[in-house]
Formats: structure tokens, sequence, C-alpha cells
């Protein structure tokens, strides 16, 4: 009786050693623009690469959002990465590549993310594949120039835990809505040590793409990797990308065998109810800084733990929020629907189905998670909506999520976003980030403030 | 990479919930080379804060941190660990760690110190009141302050490789056989993969 999470282990264990390292064998690789550290670390060594066709490189985290020449210094991040992947044969889908995107949001685009995969990359988001059912997690720069050099790594297998979602999701909220609550339940570091199983009948209902939201934001609650077992939705996806298997249906069999056996043990189980959990937005500078959009900003004085109380009166400063503050009456800047979160073909459409035919009153960027969903995007008219609204329309890239492309939240504006982490100075020095779904985030485009996007979606999605 | 058993030396607290990997290494400074030294980079904006504590002189020449729950939580960013160790820093207590960043951090010689929160909140306001060195003794996983003693914790593995200043790359190649014949077999049953 095992955990799907167990049986993928078990597959790609080259062998344990009796202190309980396990050498893992890694499918599938990811590279982008920061993977430089590593590839200097291999010349160091002068190291080949192991495996260069199990690696796909991306320029997405300083991938210019606009068509024109980028700056010298952003250049030559994008120069770093053409020059490693030549020398070591590396396929490398550059910036305004047809292929190009971010790089967790093309994994799956492609087929190359597949159920029963062990996938890494030198960024914390790598969880987000797990929603295909895989092993997908971050490693730092010296596991990337590891895996390169030997296409293994060793890891200890994690506590496991599973978090069952139950009932359904109410209209208007989405996957975000849930990773949110997720988060603030259990804390930034309460899934630490934890690989995360996502079940239940609310996490079954979720499309692929609110899978993939889901997957992706269990970092913010500590775990490196969050899976869904694959199943129907899963298969259907995957069915007739590029880089899907070519016998479809005996792959197709194989990971049917993945899902978690009934009686499998988790160190840890948490359930949640679906039909409790009302549009979510963060406050603070942390992502479990996170209240239903209802809600009023908390008041360090009624916070009995004191380092508590103390993080609560430094993010507030640093937000400029009052204490007792409707979350209603926060009034914002500018938005950004993007990043690796929340830029997929339906995060688009939500957020379209809250903007057609209105004017936002706030400036903003939408930034499509790949070059393939933009021209989506721009075939169904879901652009030409957001540039309507008054938003712009930008190439796909990381973008304003961490600001390393040189968009950026001015120092003290405040932006509604889709992303994924609302720490100090993450969008920007002195920017401050409000997290939140797409639809949220054009709600509060529409009006200017932090928006309950439920009436503003009636009778549109 | 370098190994530690034993470090006396001045300890900075930073009194802070969620140190992330951008407070450590802020996104614009990460397109530097390794070579350039990340040490100016570490908590860069943080330490326009009045009276931060890591740039004053009570503090100076600080190789311990202390600091509140979840310390390196966020990104992959190996260079929040340069940064650190740059700076000069071998070892941060906290009561618990983000899981890239203590796993970067043992990789590079940096120790990621687990204390209880109140033996935590106990160091803060003892190197607030009267700043001072601590000894960490990695072999007995305990924190010295004269006859103060305080444990902590850390992974048995990562412990030794701390220890014993293992190199992964030479250790995997010396297993290049077995690695070798998994790929014949696994590529075989699993040709989509």
């Amino acid at each position: 009786m095992l955990s799907s999470f167990q049986k993928i282990w078990l597959r790609h264990e080259i062998l344990r050693r009796p202190d309980g390292q396990s050498l893992l064998f890694i499918d599938r690789h990811f590279l982008h623009e920061g993977s430089f550290n590593a590839f200097a670390q291999l010349a160091e060594r002068g190291a080949a690469v192991a495996h260069p066709n199990r690696c796909t490189a991306v320029a997405d985290h300083y991938a210019p959002t606009r068509a024109t020449p980028p700056e010298p210094a952003i250049a030559d991040m994008l120069d770093r990465l053409t020059q490693n992947t030549t020398r070591h044969a590396i396929p490398l889908a550059g910036w305004q590549h047809p292929d190009q995107g971010i790089v967790h949001v093309i994994g799956p685009e492609r087929g190359l993310t597949l159920p029963g995969l062990t996938i890494v990359c030198g960024d914390s988001h790598t969880s987000t594949h797990g929603a295909l059912g895989a092993i997908g997690f971050g490693i730092g720069a010296s596991e990337v120039a590891h895996v390169l050099t030997t296409q293994t790594l060793w890891q200890k297998l994690p506590r496991l835990m599973r978090i069952t979602v139950a009932g359904r999701l109410g209209p208007g909220i989405t996957a975000k809505d849930l990773a949110l609550c997720i988060i603030a339940q259990l804390g930034a570091d309460g899934a630490r040590g934890h690989a995360l199983e996502y079940a239940g009948p609310a996490v079954r209902a979720l499309s692929m793409e609110g899978r993939l939201t889901l997957s992706n934001l269990s970092i913010e609650c500590g775990a490196r990797c969050g899976l869904v077992a694959p199943d129907e939705t899963t298969f259907a996806y995957l069915r007739g990308r590029p880089h899907a298997p070519p016998d479809f249906d005996r792959a197709c069999a194989d990971w049917a065998t993945l899902p978690t056996d009934p009686g499998a043990r988790f160190d840890r189980e948490e359930t949640i109810d679906a039909a409790t959990i009302a549009p979510t937005i963060t406050w603070g500078t942390s992502p479990e800084d996170a209240l239903p959009i209802t809600a009023t900003i908390p008041d360090p004085e009624h916070i009995p733990n004191p380092a508590r109380a103390a993080h609560t009166r430094d993010a507030l400063a640093y937000m400029g929020l009052t204490p007792g503050q409707p979350l209603t009456s926060v009034r914002i800047d500018r938005v950004f629907i993007g990043s690796c979160t929340n830029s997929r073909i339906e995060d688009l459409r939500l957020a379209a189905a809250v903007l057609a035919g209105r004017t936002a009153r706030v400036p903003g960027l939408v930034s499509p998670g790949s070059a393939r969903v933009k021209q989506q995007a721009e075939q169904e008219g879901l652009a030409r909506i957001f540039t309507d609204a008054g938003l712009a329309w930008g190439l796909p890239g990381c973008s304003m999520c961490v600001g390393m492309n040189g968009d950026q939240v001015a120092p003290g504006q405040r932006c509604a976003s889709t992303t994924n982490r609302n720490f100090r100075g993450r969008q920007g020095p002195g920017a401050r980030t409000h997290l939140m779904s797409p639809a949220m985030a054009a709600a509060a485009a529409l009006t200017g403030h932090l928006t309950d996007v439920r009436p503003l979606l009636s009778g549109r999605a | 990479m370098e190994k530690f058993d034993r470090l006396t030396a001045i300890a900075c607290p930073l009194p802070l919930e969620g140190i992330d990997t951008d407070q450590l290494a802020p996104a614009r400074f990460l397109k530097r080379r390794r070579s350039e030294g990340y040490g100016p980079v570490l908590l860069h904006d943080l330490r326009a804060t009045p009276g931060f504590p890591l740039t004053a002189p009570a503090y100076a020449g600080a190789r311990i941190l202390v600091a509140r729950r979840n310390f390196g939580g966020g990104s992959s960013r190996e260079a929040a660990v340069y940064a650190l160790l740059d700076f000069g820093i071998r070892c941060v207590i906290a009561p618990s760690f983000g899981d890239i960043f203590a796993s970067n951090a043992v990789g590079n010689g940096l120790l990621p110190a687990i204390a209880t929160a109140p033996d935590v909140e106990t160091l803060l306001a003892k190197l607030q009141s009267s700043p001072g060195e601590l000894t960490i003794d990695l072999h007995a996983c305990r924190i010295e302050a004269g006859p103060q003693t305080w444990p902590f914790t850390i992974d048995p593995v990562w412990r030794e490789k701390l220890l014993q200043g293992f190199d992964d790359i030479d250790l995997t190649r010396s297993r290049q056989p077995e690695i070798d014949a998994f790929v014949r077999t696994y590529e075989s049953r699993y040709p989509w993969a």
C-alpha cells in the first residue's frame, strides 16, 4: 500500500544508503538564465553534461515583455544562457522563440512534464509539475550542477502529507483562493520537510490548469513538491501534446497504476472544506498573511504571540495599512496578471470575463505564460479585451512577479497581483504586493481597490 | 567544501520572522557572478532600517545569526547562501528553515541549526542585552555561552556532510556503474520517460 509519491520515488531509486539517502534518477531538468552559476561550476571542474537530451532550457526570468531590444545587462543574461546551452548541446527556447515561455508553463504545455517523472529545476516553483502526477521540486545551483553532471540527486524520502479538499469550490472561487487558504491554514513553513499530495473531490474537479496553480503554490507553505495523482483529466490534457509519448495508450496504462493505494499511510493528514472558501487575498509580506476579501486588516494588539505580533506590525508598516481597515477599502495603484502561478489560458479567460466591455481605473500589465498562450489569447480575442480595458499586453516571461527583467512596481506603489510571493521588495524595492486570483486582480483593476469579484462575474463565467 | 565542526564567534540577533531569500539576496543582484562576491548584497534592503543589528558596531565580525521562524523560505536561489557566506556567516540558528535554503546551505558548508522557538527567544534577548560570542559544537549539536548551553538539531546526514566536507559530485561518480545499470533497465521499461 503505497502513496503515489512513493511509487514514483521507488521507480527512480538507483540505490539507497544505510543512512537513508537515496540516489534518484532525474528524468527532466529544466534550465533558465539563473542557471549560469551551475554552468560555472561545471566549467571549473571541466565536467560534461551527462544527458543533454533530458535537459530543456528556456529564457524566462529576464525575458523582456516588450519587443524592443533589451538593455545590456539583461541581454547579457540571455546571452549567457545561449552560450552555456550551445556549449553543452542543450535544447533552448530563447527569447521570442515560438516555444518560449515560463519554464513551469511550457513544461506541461509541450508535454515534457508527464506523470510518473522526476523533474527538477533551479527554481522553487518546480512544484508546479506535480499537478500532472510527477515529483517536481526546486533545487539550488550546486544541485543543478550535480544533475547536469550525473542526471541524479541525493535525496531522503520526505515525510508525506495529504491535503484532502472536500466539497466543491463556489462560483468565482479558483485554485488560487484554495491554495492561499491552505497556506494561511498551514503557515508558510507548515509543510516543510513534507511532500504534499492534494486529494478529494474539489481537487479532482479542478481542471489541469487549476491543478497547476495549486501545485505551484506548494512551496509557499514550505513543501518542496505537491502532487495530484494522475487521472482522466491528466490524460486528456496530455494527449496530442508535442512531446506526449508516441505510444500514448501504453503510457496511460502505466500512469493509471500511479494513484495512491487505498490504505496508504501518510505522516500527516489535513482536511479543508471547499465550500467555506471565499475569494482570498494577502494583506502582509508573507503568503501566509492571507484572508477572505470580506475580512478586515488584523490588529497586532490582539495577537498574543509576541513574535507573531511583531511580524504583523512590521508587515502593516511596510504595506501602509491600518489595523481594522476593511480589505475592500484598500486602494491599489496597478495590477499584474501573469507568472508561473496564473498566466495560462484559463487564467486569462477568467480575467477577460471580468474585464470584457469594462474599463480599468488603474494601469496594469498582462503577461501570458508562453508564446503559445499569447497566440491563443490573441486568437480568442482576450488580448483585445485587455487592451480595450486599458491594460498593457506583453510578451511571455516571469516579468513583474520577480522584477528581474525591469518590469517593476515603483517604491511605495501597491499592486494587485496574480503572482506567488508578496515578500518585501519582491516586485521591486519598496513595492507592496497583494496576491490574488486573476478574477480578483481584474476586479481590482476595474474598481481601483481590493474588491470581491463575485458580483462582477455574475452572468459572465 | 569547507568543513564545519566547532565555531566560536560573535552572534548577531535578527528578531524577525520569515527572513526570506528575497531579503537575503534581492533579485536585482542575481546577475552577479560568484567570483564578484555576494557579501555586500546580504539583507541589502533591510540594512537601511534604522538600528538594524547586522551593521551595528556591537555585532561587527559576526559569523553566527540568530533569527525567528522560517528563515530562508522562498526561492531556490543559492545566492542567499553565497550572501551569508561571503559576509562571513557560517551558522544560522532559527526554529525553522526553508527546505531548499537549508539544502543549499549544507551543500556550501553553512550550518542551519534548528533550535526551539523559546530557546531562540532566550538567545535573541541575551544577544540584544549583552552582545557577545556563542560557540557552536556540531559534534554535540550544542550552542554554548559560558556555562549555559542549548541543544540544536540537524538532519544526521547533513551533520555528517558538514563534519566531513563531502563533495557530492565525487561521491556520486564513484557509483557510476550502478547508475549506468539503472539507466539501461529504466529506459527500456519506461521508453517515454
